[in-house]
């Protein structure tokens, strides 16, 4: 048991070779780092002359473990999309046609109304001959059977009908809603020029964006939380109580500067900033922070026109439910180009304008979570996590020289390897490292030796018993084994368990966790059996000191 | 000369004094349920929803100041705590770092925002010298959320176990092991109730390594006892409880140390914001490796188990995979 055939001792040495290997770019970190960065932008080739000294070598491995934002320093949002809201928009593309229908039956249904559901996800229309509601049903049913793919009419109430969209064609638009919430943000985060984001769809209806290096969660969200629908409404009065009910085709919008002030608009919108091609932070005529902006053709005939048959009119600037400023018309706007004025500050007028750019998210979006690390925080941590990682293995390294010797030498020599192993295969996988996963490598280093004290403790025992030397190592090892394997599957479940339902903390840590005890195994078990197999057959030792 | 923690040959009597021990323990776990109780947790912001500034300062700076400058923000329940790092004092370069948590705001994620930076403006504003080195808000949605999947991940993790020792041994050794994992889980959030130690998610990933480690220890020793009854058929089944806890002994405190060893490095060296999470491992490693010697076979004795392992691969769902 203690010879080793050749390829099983290719077979050990080779992942442990290419453990030291792989590891090596570690040592260098910023520099392959900055080399990664360079060879990713395609600029290695053409600046190679530049690169002096030489960064990193072509040949080298480059595979690096990401460094977590807790470790780098960076933004961390959390949001979740407002699915519902564009339900209620689209479904309000229908009532026309339903007003359209139900007039026709008016005897049976008597008057009615419609109004958005608590949940914002279908329209609930109310009629008031209750008796008629059937009716009301089926024939809307029949007159929009062409929808019927898509649209949901059910009874609700007594007298009420609801009207939503069908759970295929919701995921339909689920999905649209998310691909383009997805681009949107991804549009404003690059055009703040952030250096490589990552922005994801975390389950259904969630988007996890990470800004690594400096800059804060909450100069994030100024950038990514605002929804950015812009409209220009015609003016019906100018100051009215906020707490005025809107009239069937106008609505009562507050004052940007001064909530408590509003403003009644037409409901129906002249043009919007889905028109617009471009928005350039700029100053109005008395040099104060301004948005300039320009539409397309479409949209610049249609301000044009507006603006020439209205002049003298307040025309009101909406963005996000809020009127920015209600300029009076002074002349025709030709060309399709404006400005914003407003209150703005000169930050201000600049996220505007690239929230202009970018356009609007075609829902609201809730912030779940906002975290933020400090560059220098993330600092400290991987120094403390080095300390903590070196004093830890020294400590165990000394340890475990002093309780068995040689074969301690042999076991950390395992821990070594493994501990290269680790971040190996993490960089080989892309996968992050974080403080918690810092952790969890100092964890292993206590635990790793665990499976070497259980051989070298069964080894000693099986000694105790005479028997031979070589028997009492194999039969340590053989014996020890059922418990190393069990011991750390058991392990093994908990890690994960923790990777698939823990976030963010407790996911680093598992995955770090998780690979050091595949590692572990492999280097306490495979790796110090073949040093001592090659010990015993240089030296052919009589007795051990155990 | 070898360092030896242990001499040779141990034959302590561990069932004798294991009638102490379950006492001992059915009074811990009593105690920490009712301090539990009676404090609750100090829920971090992950489990409880809110905001939390983590800044470093002059060293002018204090509590009182930081707390006087927030007043006019009307926060609502703000506490303001100092932290000190050893490793930045034992470098000669103290620090003056605080901790702020603030409740969560009325209001939709806007407010929120907004008031994360009304409160840096004004800290900066305030205080000379001042950085600001983490900040985290979590909205209640998701905080519910993560208290539910903690919940969800420690049950499951509990169960998962209990079902593979079902498997490898015998029911009475899962049920033994479990009761070991649910006292020290326990007791581990008994002692965070004690000292009012803050309990956030790396606290969860810390409890779920501690089930981690501490089953490690105790299905080592039942793997040993598992052995001994297929050898010592005769001996009375203290006998070789007692037999194998003895012959693992050596084994249970070296591991126990050299973890131990990793551990006390993390805690002192590891800076602050893990050292939560630390403490809570290394008092699930000194638990653990108590209740695997003490608990978990006393359960075993208590329970009784099949003598008879002669008869193997007899449908019996136990010891397949290691012949």
């Amino acid at each position: 048991m203690l010879k080793f055939p050749l390829w099983k001792i290719l077979l050990i040495l080779m992942p442990c070779l290419w453990g030291i290997y792989s590891f090596s770019p570690h040592f260098f970190y910023s520099q392959v780092e900055k080399y990664n960065d360079l060879k990713k932008s395609g600029l290695v080739e053409t600046q190679k002359p530049l690169l002096e000294p030489q960064l990193w070598y072509d040949w080298a491995p480059s595979d690096l473990v990401n460094l977590g934002l807790d470790l780098r320093g960076g933004a961390h949002v959390l949001v979740e999309v407002n699915l519902e809201d564009v339900y209620s928009e689209r479904l309000q593309n229908f009532w026309p046609e339903i007003r359209k229908n139900l007039r026709a039956i008016r005897n049976e249904v008597g008057s009615f109304s419609q109004e958005v559901s608590a949940l914002n996800d279908s329209l609930i229309i109310t009629i008031s001959k209750k008796e008629g509601i059937e009716k009301a049903i089926s024939f809307l049913n029949k007159e929009l059977s062409s929808k019927n793919n898509i649209l949901e009419i059910l009874r609700f109430e007594d007298n009420k009908i609801k009207v939503s969209f069908n759970e295929q064609e919701k995921r339909k638009i689920d999905n649209q809603t998310m691909d383009q919430s997805l681009e949107i943000i991804r549009r404003r985060v690059d055009e703040a020029g952030t250096r490589e984001p990552t922005i994801q769809k975390q389950g259904s209806r969630r988007i996890l964006i990470q800004v690594p290096g400096l800059g804060s969660a909450e100069e994030l969200l100024q950038l990514i939380g605002r929804t950015a629908k812009l409209t220009f409404h015609p003016v019906i009065k100018n100051s009215v109580s906020c707490k005025k009910k809107p009239g069937i085709t106008s609505i009562i919008v507050e004052n940007f500067d001064d909530s408590n002030n509003c403003l009644e608009l037409e409901k129906k919108f002249v043009v919007s900033g889905s028109q617009l091609t471009n928005a350039q932070p700029s100053f109005d005529q008395n040099n104060r922070p301004a948005v300039s902006f320009q539409f397309n053709p479409v949209g610049g005939r249609k301000f044009g026109e507006y603006t020439k048959n209205n002049i003298g009119n307040p025309f009101a600037i909406v963005l996000d439910k809020q009127v920015i400023s209600a300029p009076i018309i002074q002349s025709y706007i030709p060309g399709g180009a404006g400005i914003i004025t407003g209150n703005f500050s000169v930050d201000e007028s600049n996220r505007l304008s690239i929230l202009l750019r970018a356009g609007a998210l075609p829902a609201a979006i809730q912030v779940l979570e906002q975290r933020t690390v400090g560059p220098e925080l993330g600092a400290d941590s991987i120094k403390s996590g080095k300390i903590a990682a070196i004093i830890a293995g020294i400590l165990v390294l000394l340890f475990m020289i002093a309780s068995y010797g040689l074969f301690g030498l042999f076991a950390n020599v395992g821990l070594i390897f493994n501990i290269a192993l680790i971040f190996s295969i993490m960089a080989y996988f892309a996968a992050t490292l974080t403080l918690p996963g810092i952790a969890g490598i100092v964890l292993t280093i206590g635990m790793a030796v665990d499976a070497n004290v259980l051989i070298f403790e069964r080894i000693r025992e099986e000694i105790k018993t005479n028997k031979s030397l070589y028997r009492a190592i194999e039969l340590g090892y053989e014996k020890a084994l059922t418990s190393i394997i069990d011991a750390n599957v058991t392990t093994f479940i908990a890690a994960v368990i923790l990777f698939s339902l823990g976030s963010g903390p407790i996911k680093g840590f598992s995955v770090t966790l998780g690979i050091g005890i595949m590692t572990s195994v492999f280097t306490a078990v495979y790796l110090t059996r073949l040093l001592i197999s090659i010990y015993f057959g240089f030296k052919k030792p009589k007795i051990l000191n155990l | 000369m070898r360092l030896r923690l242990l001499p040779d040959n141990t034959s302590i009597n561990f069932f004798g004094k294991s009638k102490y021990a379950i006492w001992l323990s059915i009074l811990a776990v009593l105690i920490s349920f009712v301090f539990y109780l009676i404090n609750g947790l100090n829920y971090g912001i992950d489990f409880r929803g809110g905001t939390m500034l983590m800044i470093k300062t002059s060293n002018s700076s204090s509590v009182s100041e930081i707390r006087k400058s927030l007043n006019n923000l009307e926060l609502g329940d703000t506490v303001v705590t100092k932290i000190s790092d050893p490793t930045d004092t034992l470098i000669g370069n103290p620090k003056q770092m605080f901790l702020i948590k603030i409740e969560q705001q009325e209001g939709n994620a806007e407010v929120q925002n907004k008031m994360i930076i009304d409160v840096k403006k004004t800290l900066s504003n305030n205080l000379k010298e001042i950085s600001f080195l983490q900040t985290e808000s979590v909205g209640s949605k998701i905080s519910g959320e993560l208290v539910q999947k903690a919940i969800l991940a420690v049950c499951l993790a509990v169960f998962a176990v209990l079902f593979y020792i079902w498997i490898r041994f015998e029911w009475q050794f899962s049920l033994g092991a479990v009761i070991a994992l649910v006292h020290d889980v326990l007791i581990t959030i008994g002692i965070f109730s004690i000292i009012g130690l803050e309990f956030n998610l790396s606290i969860i990933a810390a409890l779920l390594t501690i089930v981690g480690y501490s089953l490690n220890d105790t299905v080592i020793v039942f793997d040993r006892i598992r052995e001994n009854l297929k050898k010592y058929q005769s001996i009375e089944l203290l006998e070789v409880l007692n037999k194998s806890i003895n012959e693992t002994l050596s084994r249970t405190i070296i591991t126990s140390l050299t973890t131990l060893l990793a551990l006390l490095a993390l805690f002192i060296f590891g800076g602050e914001v893990i050292r939560g999470f630390t403490f809570a491992m290394i008092w699930g490693v000194l638990i653990g490796t108590y209740s695997s010697i003490f608990i978990a076979s006393s359960i075993l004795l208590k329970l009784g188990v099949k003598r008879d392992w002669s008869s193997k691969n007899s449908g019996n769902p136990g010891t397949n995979f290691d012949e």
